[in-house]
């Protein structure tokens, strides 16, 4: 009996210990996790920013000021100790979000949170993500010193990582149950891999290639034209390119093969785009340069932006870095600011491959066979087993559909030729344009710069601005990589490049000002193969004409500007749709919605009601004008926003304005009446539910946790205007997440703010303690120190001394 | 009499316990003060599930009302607790005295084997 008893209470006490100590699940280890020792507990504090530390490999004394918006701002001795306590710091606040986001580019995410990330860790995989940022450190590496601050980096968030104790752990560790593994500088060219398949990882080609075939060439180009009427490019439209003295590569004898793909991999965000602008010292108000930039992506928490201020004796740079990354990279210093929005071009091209026979060891080119090789993936899911994923590489890079993966048979591959596989140190460049003191030195720090290529924004002290599109582009038979190419034509491969001189630019134009907001970089007259790349037609207008109608710019009129919420695109269509909608036949209550909307001044502001007719509406038009592309055996991609609106107002009659399961024929003006009938049911409904439809309740922007946003850790029902072609451009989740405005005096003046917190804790107040001032359009004034003093504006102060 | 040492012993064995080891240093101390000073009937839990109740609560009170609950909040959205962050810090002190209770049992069974 005594056995029996004892018996009993081992396996009570063992089932408790288990259950409380595994995680099962989502269910993190209870016992574990809410122990006040060690557990999540723990986490509800904030970081400790005083005293002393004392840190491996410092040559020097570093001291580390935090303003009152927690902004560390680094005072070192020298780069190496600068770097590395970079990186301390950053992992200090931000260590699990720029693990995670190397985790996310390596394709790892099954390591972490298990099987529901395979189907995305295996595109990334098969993207060759590893092979582009192995590709990458081995340029990095050829110049030491970059190197070596990127070793100084990496060894300051390692010192960092050791000396945590288990309850120093952040909160998403304890969470999902495992710990942090040590940073290594292969993680940093996977965080910059990270940005280049966000900002230039998209691409159309086989999607072109499916429409190409389905409609034909003609009803193509009328689809999707290279150009558009109205461009207002990045390079103003009347640049004279005679110094351009290479030539575009001539067209060959090619043929688009007739393959036919019915899934494609994810495409990065379609609004992933940013704004940038500068208005020389003439145009200034107060006579001094003024930069502005707001790269628009996902709105995350923690935030993808770190604001710090870095100095040495030597040079002294603000801005917001990213975590992962070594230096500044959208910012200023005594001498220069610089911004970046995204350059996007078609640098992603896809060859279709003939392998020899089932084994694949060699495929078609010209008239032989050249060998492939075999990279195994193996990707390591948390409860299950491996998944090993053998991806097979031709010379231009991985082939990313066959047989295992959305291809189409045996003998028959779809290689991926991608700017971000072929390697570049776009480190440095950032590391250079930090001490950058005149617009050569800039130019000196772009010039290697190869992806994601950006339109990097200047403007200095000495009041000139300048804009150059620079990253690394193949210089393109006219037409060339629009459609899937035929690899084994060595004929279809990328030829040359564009010079790197020969990059379009432009400095201290005749306008007084430079601006970019992901339109057409240039106008037709470029003499290299430019076609559109799903550029933005809203934003840039916008801003340029801003510019135009007033003389004189102040730092106001940029702030004002980040925050317009002026609809454009809203205000080409809507009065062609007021002049020919029959609204005869509307209800009451659709005669409601439909005066609202007519009332409206075309401004998407939170307590409106039309911008959320407008966002519905538009939708549901879109959607129907398109319905010949919904295709379950065909991927598609839909027209742009610009020459779907062209076609509307221009060719309303078209056959594309039917409704394919309809047996009448359809018009523009009959889509407009289908289409706003049910969007009234639809704001009518969500009426009933959730009040009245607001644009700010009705669209509901959120920043949400890295980890699928997870509620609690997210913020919800931000009141912020705008739409994703605004130039304040808000939508549900995406939008500018890091607005600055430098006025380039002596020193700057600089404004900065972005959607989330300094804190990467979401215990801290600094969390997310910027997200209302950022929705109502107010900026922080940065603090930048011109010396190693403390003053009333720094609430704490911590010094980094060399571990004896 | 009995009942208070023991419910002492445990909260102070648990504290010294928790610098060394992870969590479960409760279940060890629920276990080790029931080794050595056996209860009877439901007090060999109660005793000790109370003692860890208590603990864990006002370690946790402690730590995170000078916070103004931020993260406890938060958890208590997450677990969920209708973001509650006292219903956080009861359950969090019943996982701790269940634990705690659990192992005294068997150390009492344990105590009663070895004497006799």
């Amino acid at each position: 009996m005594r056995f029996f008893k004892l018996g009993i209470a081992l396996i009570l006490t063992v089932l408790v210990f288990f259950v409380l100590n595994t995680k099962l699940g989502s269910i993190p280890p209870m016992g574990k996790f809410l122990n006040p020792v060690s557990g999540v507990w723990q986490n509800d504090s904030e970081e400790i920013i005083t005293g002393n530390l004392s840190i491996d490999g410092l040559l020097d004394v570093v001291t580390v000021h935090y303003d009152s918006i927690l902004i560390p701002h680094i005072f070192a001795q020298n780069d190496s100790d600068l770097y590395r306590a970079q990186g301390y710091i950053t992992a200090k606040h931000r260590l699990w979000q720029m693990e995670f986001q190397t985790f996310a580019a390596a394709g790892r995410l099954s390591e972490i949170i298990g099987e529901k990330a395979l189907e995305y860790d295996q595109q990334q995989r098969r993207r060759g993500m590893i092979f582009g940022a192995e590709n990458a450190l081995i340029k990095m590496k050829e110049d030491p010193e970059t190197y070596k601050f990127m070793e100084a980096y990496r060894d300051g968030v390692n010192s960092y990582i050791n000396q945590l104790d288990t309850n120093d752990l952040p909160v998403e560790y304890k969470l999902l149950d495992y710990k942090p593994e040590l940073w290594s500088s292969e993680k940093t060219a996977l965080l910059l891999m990270y940005m280049t398949k966000m900002l230039a990882g998209g691409d159309s080609d086989l999607e072109y290639t499916n429409a190409l075939h389905l409609f034909g060439k003609e009803r193509f180009d009328l689809l999707f034209p290279d150009f558009y009427g109205e461009l207002d490019p990045v390079i103003p439209e009347d640049t004279n390119w005679d110094f351009i003295t290479t030539e575009i590569t001539a067209t060959p004898e090619h043929k688009i093969p007739r393959d036919s793909i019915s899934e494609t991999i994810d495409k990065p965000h379609p609004n992933n785009g940013s704004n940038n602008w500068a208005v020389a010292a003439e145009k200034s108000a107060s006579g001094n340069a003024i930069l502005a930039n707001d790269p628009h992506l996902g709105l995350n928490l923690p935030s993808i932006w770190f604001v710090m201020q870095l100095q040495t004796p030597e040079h002294n740079a603000m801005g917001a870095t990213l975590p992962g990354a070594l230096g500044v990279i959208s910012g200023f210093n005594n001498h220069i600011s610089w911004g970046v929005t995204n350059a996007t071009r078609d640098v992603l091209d896809w060859y279709k491959i003939e392998f020899k026979d089932a084994s694949r060891q060699q495929y078609k080119y010209g008239n032989g066979w050249k060998n492939t090789r075999v990279r195994v993936e193996n990707i390591k899911i948390n409860g299950a087993e491996t998944l090993q994923d053998s991806v097979i590489y031709t010379h231009y890079g991985p082939v990313t559909y066959d047989k295992n993966f959305k291809g189409n048979g045996e003998k028959i591959g779809y290689a991926m030729k991608w700017t971000g596989h072929i390697g570049g140190n776009n480190q440095l460049p950032f590391l250079q344009l930090n001490k950058a003191k005149t617009y050569e030195d800039y130019e000196n720090a772009l010039k290697n710069y190869t992806a994601p290529a950006q339109n990097f924004a200047f403007a200095s002290t000495s009041g000139d601005v300048a804009l150059w599109i620079q990253g690394l582009f193949p210089n393109k038979w006219k037409g060339q990589g629009k459609f899937l190419m035929d690899g084994s034509n060595p004929e279809n491969e990328w030829q040359s490049f564009i010079p790197q001189q020969f990059n379009a630019h432009v400095k201290n134009p005749e306008r007084g000002f430079i601006s970019s907001a992901n339109q057409h970089p240039v106008d037709e007259t470029y003499p290299f193969y430019v076609f559109n790349d799903g550029y933005e037609t809203y934003r840039n207008r916008v801003i340029n004409d801003f510019f135009r109608n007033k003389e004189k710019i102040s730092v106001e009129d940029f702030k004002s500007l980040q925050n317009n919420n002026f609809n454009l695109k809203a205000s080409e269509l809507l009065p062609n749709i007021f002049e020919h909608m029959d609204v005869t036949g509307l209800t009451s209550e659709e005669k409601e919605i439909y005066n609202q909307i007519k009332a409206w001044d075309f401004y998407s502001e939170i307590d409106q009601l039309a911008p959320s007719i407008w966002d519905l509406w538009w939708e549901k038009l879109y959607d129907q004008v398109w319905d010949e592309f919904e295709n379950d055996d065909l991927a598609l991609d839909t027209p742009f926003i610009y020459q779907t609106i062209y076609l509307l107002k221009n060719n309303p009659e078209d056959q594309f304005m039917d409704i394919v399961s309809t047996p009448e024929t359809e018009t523009a003006k009959d889509l407009f009446l289908i289409t706003f009938k049910a969007s009234a049911k639809e704001l009518l409904d969500w009426k009933a539910k959730n009040g009245n439809y607001n644009w700010s309740e009705y669209k509901g922007t959120f920043t949400g946790h890295l980890l699928q946003a997870l509620p609690a850790f997210s913020r919800f029902d931000i009141p912020i205007g705008g739409d994703y072609n605004t130039v304040n451009a808000a939508s549900k989740n995406h939008g500018p997440s890091w607005r600055m405005i430098v006025e380039m005096s002596t020193p700057p003046r600089a404004l900065g703010i972005y959607p989330g917190g300094q804190s990467g804790n979401p215990g801290s107040k600094y969390y997310d303690n910027f997200i209302d001032d950022w929705a109502a359009g107010n900026y922080h004034e940065l603090l930048f120190m011109q010396d190693n003093t403390t003053n009333s504006q720094i609430m704490a102060t911590q010094t980094l001394t060399p571990k004896q | 009499m009995k009942n208070a040492i023991n419910f002492i012993v445990t909260i102070i064995v648990a504290l010294i316990l928790s610098q060394f080891l992870p969590w479960w240093s409760i279940m060890v101390a629920g276990f080790v003060t029931a080794l050595f000073f056996s209860l009877k009937r439901s007090a060999v839990f109660l005793v000790p599930f109370l003692a860890i109740l208590l603990l864990w609560s006002v370690y946790c009170f402690w730590l995170s009302s000078g916070h103004d609950f931020i993260m406890a909040k938060k958890i208590a959205v997450l677990l969920p607790l209708d973001g509650n962050p006292y219903l956080l810090i009861l359950v969090t002190g019943l996982i701790g005295g269940l634990a705690a209770g659990v192992a005294a049992i068997l150390g009492k069974q344990c105590a009663v084997l070895i004497r006799n």
